[in-house]
């Protein structure tokens, strides 16, 4: 237990230890740990990042999913409601078309009857004619009797 | 070491290599613990400052050698050992002390690394240098420089002087002596602060050695004692679970040291006045 030089000479060898650290090893080695911390901190950023990108991403193809499948539906109802519409459109020129053939063939037939109502009319008339002679038994002057003719075939 | 008693031999392993003028006016080792007395102040004890300085070097060459190679991405085995103890290091810095300055984190290294490794001298089984060293013709051989006053006064000293050094530099001649003064009666009780702060001023670096040093010395001395009384069948019963729990012993020591210098250095920055 006795004081010594000892003392003085641990004294320096202390300052030249640290001195060493402090200059040499202490900065390189806090450095490195440093960096790795930032590195770690980026990594551990970019991944919170990452994530959060990934949920938006999710959220934005669901709500483009959505949007799809209502686009479609609405595509649906429309091409549903234009087939109505079409036809809705068929059958009315359809109907339109028979009509016009139905007044067409009412008209025609018509014609035909007041034609051969006409004929017969004559026909009767001549008949009459030819009758009344054959009852006289002479000859029935024609033109005398024109007016008496014609009343009657216009009253067939 | 049979042919001495207990009591020689103990008193062998407990004395320094000691260089110095015998009491014949020459120089040389002392052989005995009263010669080594004689030789007062002007005396080296060799052993102390040979394994401290190789310590020393050991510690500065492996941490240099991280340091030259340090990787961020790919760390060596070596270089996750002297990270583990840089950050445990820097970590109690950032607890303890709250100023700037860039001394303080690897003067802190130094210490618990350099304590770390002179202590760790202890775990060496107590006869084997000193009697390689005898064969080498020295004859005394203490391995433990932390059981050596000169070595933990050494360091308690330099940290002593750069309390006062930063005191001084941070809060001035004035504030420094301030704080002598008045606290913690206040200004009207000059005379009953000023012995009451110097006392615990001055034990600080004196309770800093004197803990580190008197663990050390009565750890190393149990094992000089198991040696000494035991027969060596029966020593492993005793020293291997002493052992064991002295690694702890001089883990604990070294980041105590280490604490404490960072504690007192936090002080030295800091008035009474900002820490109240």
């Amino acid at each position: 237990m006795n004081m010594n030089l000892t003392l003085l000479g641990q004294m320096i060898s202390f300052g030249i230890f640290v001195w060493f650290c402090v200059k040499y090893v202490w900065p390189p080695i806090i450095k490195a740990l440093e960096e790795r911390e930032t590195r770690i901190a980026d990594g551990l950023a970019a991944g919170e990042r990452g994530k959060h990108d990934l949920e938006l991403a999710e959220k934005r193809a669901t709500d483009l999913l959505r949007e799809g499948k209502d686009k479609a539906q609405e595509l649906i109802v429309q091409a549903q409601k234009r087939h109505d519409e079409i036809v809705e459109a068929a059958k009315s020129v359809a109907r339109d078309e028979a009509d016009r053939i139905k007044q067409s063939a009412a008209a025609e037939i018509e014609q035909n009857r007041n034609r051969a109502r006409d004929e017969l009319r004559g026909q009767v008339a001549r008949l009459a004619l030819v009758g009344a002679e054959q009852i006289l038994m002479r000859e029935v002057d024609e033109k005398a009797h024109r007016d008496v003719l014609d009343k009657l075939a216009a009253n067939l | 070491m049979s042919s001495a008693s207990p009591a020689e031999y103990i008193g062998h392993h407990i004395q320094n290599l000691t260089y110095g003028r015998l009491p014949d006016g020459s120089l040389g080792f002392a052989e005995h613990a009263a010669d080594a007395k004689a030789m007062g102040f002007m005396a080296i004890n060799v052993d102390t400052m040979g394994w401290a300085i190789l310590c020393g070097v050991i510690f500065c060459y492996y941490f240099r050698k991280v340091a030259a190679n340090v990787s961020v991405d790919k760390p060596s085995r070596l270089q996750l050992l002297v990270e583990m103890v840089v950050e445990m290091v820097a970590g109690s810095v950032k607890d303890a002390f709250h100023g700037r300055n860039a001394l303080i984190a690897p003067l802190a290294l130094t210490i618990f690394a350099w304590i770390f490794m002179m202590n760790l001298m202890d775990l060496v089984p107590v006869d084997v240098v000193p009697m390689l060293a005898q064969a080498a013709g020295l004859g005394h051989m203490k391995m433990v420089p932390t059981t050596d006053v000169n070595a933990t006064f050494g360091m308690s000293i330099s940290v002593f002087l750069l309390m006062i050094y930063y005191g001084i530099k941070v809060k001035g001649i004035g504030g420094f002596a301030g704080e002598f003064l008045f606290h913690p009666f206040g200004k009207w009780m000059v005379l009953a602060n000023l012995p009451l702060e110097l006392v615990s001023f001055i034990a600080k670096p004196l309770s800093l050695s004197l803990r580190l040093f008197g663990n050390m010395f009565a750890g190393e001395l149990v094992f000089v004692l198991i040696t000494a009384l035991i027969p060596f069948w029966l020593q492993w019963a005793v020293s291997v679970p002493w052992a064991i729990f002295h690694i702890l012993v001089i883990t604990l020591q070294a980041y105590i040291f280490m604490m404490l210098t960072i504690v007192y250095l936090g002080q030295a920055h800091e008035s009474h006045d900002d820490a109240h």
